[in-house]
């Protein structure tokens, strides 16, 4: 009952904020991660306890205003002392056991946050002005490979993240899964990350960092093991070598115009680092950090405007004729 | 009455504080296209930037932002592979106050844009035209003569070299280096 009622108070509050999101694939309340699901458990605790503490402060404020004594001097009354005595006595202890409970279980939530497995899959995050830059490590540097602003993970199994940041500081936080943690220039962060049900969170830079924070997103695609490994095996590929003649010439204009100094597509002569991975980027869900669903159509918008679309991103207006748009457009479309 | 001045002299202080540089995220094609055109002498050093330069009123020179992403491309383009934090490598330094080609934008413009004869590559289909604008801003900046107004945003590591807006060049009146190839010009 206490329970239900503070959920419904703490909903209240949240309304307003939550008001604006559609769906709830970026929520704290709608958790999916274990650490995520600890810490959900802890404020609902505390949300609920501190209802219950402070309805009773209000009851015992009003009952004392409705007795107050009236007159300057009362007749001292030992009987009335002691009840007073005894009534703060009580609260003190009272408040002392629910101070240290919270914090008892604010260590073992905590606690639960750095847990960590023995197989881990580690992930180099890697935050820039504005988007994610996602690095698959492990003991094979031949089986390592990169991609953006999307992290596939195998459900039920821990993933270790190395967060980094390159120019500013950022902020990891898939709220679904677990709670922020900080990119910050010339260190590695830890954060580990486990999903128990398959499904796709949205995750949100969480620390101010410039003139598109706002628009700096990624997705987090919890699947099974098998579509894991089958996702990361694609990945490791190269990029296919384009079949149709549009696509051919789109490569030909990608890779001798200034996209190649700043974008890498494994397979081909462009490697630049300065950019998101191309390889595989007609495969992943959505272009520009969140920006947009990947479609032929958003990619050739984009490129021919980028400044426009995400005014003030590091990627330049290159100029294209209409139809190296359009080649441009169906090559990378065709990257999946 | 000098209470009165004084206040209204804070007032308008305050208020010029107010005027912000304006940032240009974006050039209409057909103004990148002007900004390409710059008349070089014939021996590729100096000459006249575009019209369209001045009447952007010459952005790449004294705008914050401009020299900012010039820094950055800086090492975005890897020139530090050759011309180091600036104090040079295998490439010249632009620190000591002296040019091959000249202190010029254009001549700077041009250098990156076409490269040049001894070791310097083109950069003209790896960067937009506003890139290599800003690049040789950001240069021409760190070698200037004088102090600027505008300067890009600090190191987040420890500075090697005097800062950018410092002024004047710091070798400008050392001999310096004498030109070793016929075709690169006087000296400065
Ligand atoms: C100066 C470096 C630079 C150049 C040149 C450049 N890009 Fe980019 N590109 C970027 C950056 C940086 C981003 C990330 C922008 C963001 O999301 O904030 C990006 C993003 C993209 C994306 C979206 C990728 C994703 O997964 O979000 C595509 C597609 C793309 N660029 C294609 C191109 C093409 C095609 C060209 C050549 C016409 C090109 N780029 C030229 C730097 C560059
Ligand atoms: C491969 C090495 C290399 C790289 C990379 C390189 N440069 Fe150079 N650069 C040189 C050399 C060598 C020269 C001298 C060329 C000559 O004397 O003909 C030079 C000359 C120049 C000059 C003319 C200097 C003068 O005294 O007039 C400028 C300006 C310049 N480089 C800018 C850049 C910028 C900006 C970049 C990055 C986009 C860059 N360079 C990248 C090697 C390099
Ligand atoms: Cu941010």
């Amino acid at each position: 009952m206490i329970r239900a009622l503070s959920k419904i108070c703490l909903s209240a509050m949240l309304a307003v904020p939550l008001a604006a999101c559609g769906s709830n694939w970026q929520s704290a309340l709608d958790v999916h991660g274990t650490s995520a699901i600890s810490l959900k458990h802890l404020i609902l605790l505390i949300v609920a306890v501190c209802s219950v503490v402070w309805m009773l402060v209000m009851v015992a404020l009003i009952w004392a205003l409705w007795h107050r004594r009236e007159g300057l001097s009362t007749p001292p009354q030992p009987g009335r002392e002691r009840r007073m005595t005894i009534a703060v006595i009580g609260a003190v202890i009272v408040t002392a056991v629910i101070i240290g409970t919270f914090t008892i279980m604010s260590f073992f939530a905590t606690r639960s946050l750095s847990v960590a497995g023995q197989d881990e899959l580690t992930i180099r995050v890697r935050g820039l002005q504005w988007w994610w830059g996602i690095e698959y490590l492990g003991p094979d540097p031949s089986r390592r490979f990169e991609t953006a602003n999307e992290i596939h993970i195998p459900v039920g199994r821990s993933v270790h993240l190395k967060l980094e940041g390159l120019d500013v500081i950022h902020s990891f936080w898939v709220p679904s899964l677990a709670g922020k943690q900080d990119l910050i220039p010339g260190r590695s962060n830890e954060l580990t990350i486990r999903a128990e049900q398959p499904g796709v969170y949205r995750g949100q830079c969480a620390e101010y960092c410039g003139m598109q924070h706002a628009h700096m997103a990624l997705l987090v695609i919890a699947e099974s093991q098998d579509d894991f490994d089958k996702w990361a095996n694609a990945e490791r590929n190269a990029a296919a070598q384009p079949v149709e003649e549009e696509a051919a010439a789109g490569m030909q204009t990608f890779l001798t115009k200034p996209c190649a100094a700043c974008h890498t597509i494994r397979g081909t002569i462009a490697a630049g680092t300065t950019g998101p991975d191309l390889t595989h980027v007609g495969s992943r869900r959505t272009i520009a950090a969140g920006l947009f669903e990947t479609t032929r159509g958003s990619l050739a918008a984009w490129i021919a405007d980028p400044q426009t679309i995400k005014p003030g991103n590091n990627m330049p207006m290159v100029p294209l004729a209409p139809e190296e748009l359009r080649d441009v457009s169906a090559y990378l479309a065709s990257l999946k | 009455m000098k209470r009165m001045t004084s206040i209204l002299l804070a007032v308008v202080a305050a208020l010029a504080g107010c005027q912000r540089e304006q940032r240009q995220l974006r050039l209409d094609p057909p103004t990148a296209d002007a900004l390409d055109k710059i008349a070089l002498m014939p021996n590729g050093i100096a000459g006249a930037p575009p019209r369209v330069y001045f009447a952007l009123g010459k952005p790449y020179e004294a705008n914050a932002y401009n020299l900012s992403q010039g820094k950055r491309l800086y090492s975005w383009f890897g020139c530090k592979s050759c011309h180091g934090d600036g104090q040079g490598g295998s490439g010249p330094s632009f620190l000591d106050g002296w040019w091959y080609y000249g202190p010029e934008m254009v001549s700077i413009f041009a250098s990156i844009r076409d490269g040049r004869p001894h070791g310097m590559p083109s950069f003209r289909d790896k960067m937009t035209t506003d890139q290599i604008w800003q690049l040789a801003g950001y240069v021409q900046t760190i070698g200037s003569y004088e102090g600027k107004t505008a300067a890009p945003s600090r190191n987040d590591e420890k500075q090697t070299r005097p800062a950018e807006n410092r002024a004047p060049a710091k070798l400008r009146f050392d001999q310096g280096p004498s030109p070793v190839h016929l075709d690169q010009g006087p000296t400065p």
